[in-house]
């Protein structure tokens, strides 16, 4: 038989002076399992929770109910003064006779009293079910996996690293640097975009709390929160970096010419190729579909080029000074531990060749990430304007906003970036050539930022022209080569009809290929777009839907630098916060399976939103299991087991029935 | 002594809960025939919990979730907004007026909205009388 103490709360006269005290505490002696009722005027105060110690001390009581205010903000102080009178925390319940009751019902003492009373019984039925909880600890892998190296994984290493965490930082590419360094200059502040972030790519790398792990995707995740075990898959180079000096001799004599991706096919590089000259780590790869040497492998047995490796001898023309050509190199796999991830793979840019309303066949038709390649200094015409088609200078460009955003046809989200950048690339064109014609289409201007409004501003009494309207209809080419383009004016509630020799379309911003499968890998979830997702937009920005999984920047959804850093160093605080106390708790109000009841239906394992629950085989058939460390505590699955297998602890079904029969009971 | 309804609100601690305590503290006043219980989701809500409270004479049941969106497990009170319909029908299986079944998104910053819907939910019971399983509590 539990022996149920109550304590009685004045909260000076907040609760006594609309309810009556001595009433209700004769009330409360009545009601079953009660030992005793005790009164103060502030129960919560030192000499308050002394009386409650005390009494569970000398083995008075077993069960605490203290009537007072609201359990949200004074639970905790009465679960550890039981804890510290030697009782398990977990048997309290609190009855809110304050906050729910006097406040609410001043006028009404009688009403007030009545109620506290009945709020009391529900309460000390609940405690009488009360079962002892412990909350459980884990150890915590003190390292962080950041997964993409664009600006917002490296922000986030350095951060971690700084607090003095191990960081692996897995890129796909061979460099890192991501999307920020393909810009030329970057908005608002028209920085040139690769000398503020060469110098941190270069700390990242030298940084020796992190390990770089470039050309490598993440292939496999075991364990959760605290304890991940991923198996990183180090794509082949075919060049050993631990030799490669990156001085560049097989970039120039590899015969094998391919489109350059990375200025998105508008020049060649070698199927030996550094992907760009401040790449970090300044290291080689070869492009293995694209090699002779593998080609003619494959097809004869016989190699037909080692041409890196070996140099061609008659012409004097030597190969890799450092010996580094390695063509029997091999996919590798490590296996890390972590403690918590943080995935930050950013996105990518629709191609044009979507949109057939805008002659994506031309060549003088480009996306605007294109169009950054053309502006920057290390881009495929050295920074110099041509038009793609002839080398001419362009005299007149217009520029496409929302294509493929806003657009129910493809996204209906908003790429955010875009206006901005439009804005950007005209006052970059116009305060290198004054005399080039800019025409700007927009739906609407959308410039919500800090200083973006004067940036838009001045950028337009540059002479700019800004025509607001609906959708571009169409771009055709004219005989003549030229771009003809069709738009609407709402401005001036007419058709516009205009020559450019070249267009840039502001193609919508998407998530990275493999987004999804990646976020599947750790039970993380993305949105209907394939954005991951955070848990909740307001108060848990950086969380996703897996415990001590983390996101940050353009994976989660458009977004410019300064915010992809800022939520970068958010996530990363985040997961300092989890990792470095170096164990985790694992609270005790979580659901658990009574497998002897179980029926195996399965009906639980779909509802848990964090993937809690899996079936595991046990005495030969499959029951449902809830890992603890993944069960956030929302009780949905107790709620909808048709066999009342699980139990919910600390709200179980059994309490909150005692709790709705002392409340409808006359 | 003439009859009061018993009001059952069975409310998510992230929202509801939440609105409730803020009421009390902008000294918003309602009904002191409602009752409070304490659940972590609006998707804890079991079937049973309708019935039980149905048989043992409460004359009505309110529960209490966030806004769609603000669920702290994301999706409880989509599940619980799904279960509600099956309340409803249960209730009319077991001869209750479905109308003493209510369900409502209540957050933390609303206690104002709390205490009217307190307000407006006694009222309406007020209208249907006691719960014809018990004839209500006689207080
Ligand atoms: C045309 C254009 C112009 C822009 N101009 C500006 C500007 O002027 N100012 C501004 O503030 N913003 C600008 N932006 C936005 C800016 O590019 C982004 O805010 C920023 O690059 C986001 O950084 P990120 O780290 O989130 O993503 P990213 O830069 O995309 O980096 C992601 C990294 O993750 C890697 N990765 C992807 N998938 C995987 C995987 N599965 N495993 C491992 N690694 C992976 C990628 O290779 C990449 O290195 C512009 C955007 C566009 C499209
Ligand atoms: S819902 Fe209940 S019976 Fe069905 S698998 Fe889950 S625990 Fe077992
Ligand atoms: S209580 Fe919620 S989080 Fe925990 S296992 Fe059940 S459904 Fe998953
Ligand atoms: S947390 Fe409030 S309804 Fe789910």
């Amino acid at each position: 038989m539990p022996k149920i103490g109550v304590y009685v709360c004045h909260c000076g006269e907040n609760i006594a002076g609309a309810v009556n005290i001595e009433e209700v505490m004769n009330y409360a002696k009545t009601l079953p399992d009660v030992v005793l009722v005790k009164n103060y005027l502030f129960m919560c105060s030192d000499p308050g929770q002394d009386i409650i110690k005390q009494d569970i001390k000398e083995g008075k009581v077993d069960r605490v109910v203290v009537a007072a205010c609201t359990p949200r903000t004074h639970e905790p102080i009465f679960r550890d003064a039981l804890e510290s009178a030697g009782l398990n925390r977990y048997f309290l319940e609190m009855a809110n006779i304050r906050d729910q009751d006097s406040w609410a019902h001043w006028h009404d003492k009688s009403g007030a009293t009545e109620k506290a009373k009945r709020l009391i019984r529900s309460a000390v039925a609940k405690v009488t079910f009360a079962e002892p909880l412990e909350d459980r600890y884990g150890d915590m892998e003190k390292s962080v996996m950041v997964i993409g190296g664009g600006v917002a994984g490296m922000f986030a290493a350095l951060d971690l690293a700084n607090m003095g965490l191990k960081v692996y930082l897995v890129e796909r590419q061979p460099s890192i640097g991501g999307m920020m360094i393909k810009l030329d200059k970057t908005f608002p502040t028209m920085d040139c975009s690769a000398c503020i972030l060469t110098p941190k790519m270069v700390e990242v790398a030298q940084h020796p709390n992190i390990e770089l792990i470039n050309y490598a995707e993440v292939d496999a995740v075991k364990g959760y929160v605290g304890n991940f075990e991923i198996t990183v898959k180090k794509k082949a180079r075919y060049i050993d970096w631990d030799k490669c000096t990156g001085c560049g001799v097989c970039t120039q004599i590899c015969p094998a010419r391919v489109p350059n991706e990375y200025n998105y096919n508008m020049d060649q590089r070698r199927a030996a190729y550094i992907e760009f000259p401040q790449a970090v780590p300044k290291k080689a790869v070869i492009d293995r579909p694209n090699c002779l040497y593998f080609k003619s492998m494959e097809k004869t047995g016989k190699p037909a080029c080692q041409i890196c490796e070996k140099g061609i001898p008659p012409k004097g023309i030597q190969g890799c000074p450092a010996d580094a050509i390695k063509f029997d190199d091999k996919d590798e796999y490590i296996n890390l531990k972590v403690g918590s991830v943080i995935i930050t793979t950013g996105y990518k840019v629709m191609d044009k060749s979507h949109f057939k309303e805008y002659s994506p066949h031309s060549k003088d038709v480009v996306t605007a990430m294109e169009f950054e390649r053309i502006l920057s200094a290390t881009g495929p015409t050295e920074g110099e304007l041509k038009r793609p088609s002839d080398g001419t200078k362009p005299k007149t460009i217009a520029m496409i906003s929302c294509v493929g955003s806003r657009d129910e046809r493809y996204h209906s989200y908003c790429s955010k970036v875009c206006c901005m950048y439009m804005l950007k690339h005209a006052r970059i064109l116009k305060e290198k050539y004054p005399d080039i014609k800019l025409y700007l289409f927009f739906i609407d201007v959308r410039t919500a930022g800090k200083d973006f409004e004067e940036f838009y501003v001045y950028t337009r009494e540059l002479g700019v022209k800004v025509i607001r309207g609906g959708r571009v209809s169409s771009v055709d080419v004219k005989p003549n080569g030229k771009l003809r383009v069709r738009g609407f004016d709402v401005d001036l509630c007419s058709p516009v009809e205009l020559e450019a020799d070249m267009v840039v379309l502001a193609t919508a911003i998407e998530p990275a290929t493999g987004t999804e499968e990646l976020g599947r890998l750790f039970a993380a979830t993305c949105g209907r777009e394939g954005f991951l997702r955070e848990v909740h937009t307001k108060l848990y920005p950086v969380e996703t839907a897996s415990k001590g999984v983390f996101l940050a920047g353009c994976v989660q959804g458009p977004k410019d630098i300064p915010e992809s850093i800022a939520q970068s160093r958010a996530a990363a605080s985040a997961a300092a916060a989890l990792v470095i106390p170096g164990k985790i708790k694992f609270e005790a109000i979580i659901a658990e399976v009574d497998r002897e009841k179980c029926s195996s239906c399965g009906v639980c394992v779909p509802l848990c939103p964090y993937g809690a629950i899996k079936l595991q085989e046990y005495k030969g058939k499959e029951k449902a299991y809830i890992e603890p460390a993944l069960c956030a505590g929302c009780g949905v699955c107790a709620s909808a087991c048709p066999s009342m297998a699980i139990t919910f602890h600390g709200f179980t079904t059994e309490q909150i029935l005692a709790q709705i029969d002392a409340l409808a009971e006359a | 002594m003439a009859w009061e309804p018993r009001l059952i609100v069975i409310a998510c601690q992230w929202c509801t809960y939440q609105g409730a305590d803020l009421a009390g503290s902008l000294r918003y006043s309602y009904p002191p025939t409602v009752h409070i219980i304490r659940v972590p989701c609006s998707g804890r809500v079991e079937p049973e919990f309708i019935a039980e409270a149905l048989k043992k004479g409460a004359d009505g049941v309110f529960i209490g979730g966030c806004h769609f969106g603000d669920c702290h497990y994301k999706e409880g009170n989509y599940k619980a907004i799904r279960r509600f319909k099956l309340f409803k029908r249960l209730a009319t299986d077991l001869g209750v007026e479905p109308e003493r079944i209510q369900l409502e998104w209540i957050s933390g910053s609303e206690g104002k909205r709390f205490a009217e819907a307190m307000t407006e939910f006694d009222a309406k019971i007020r209208e249907l009388g006691p719960n014809p399983l018990k004839g209500g509590a006689n207080v």
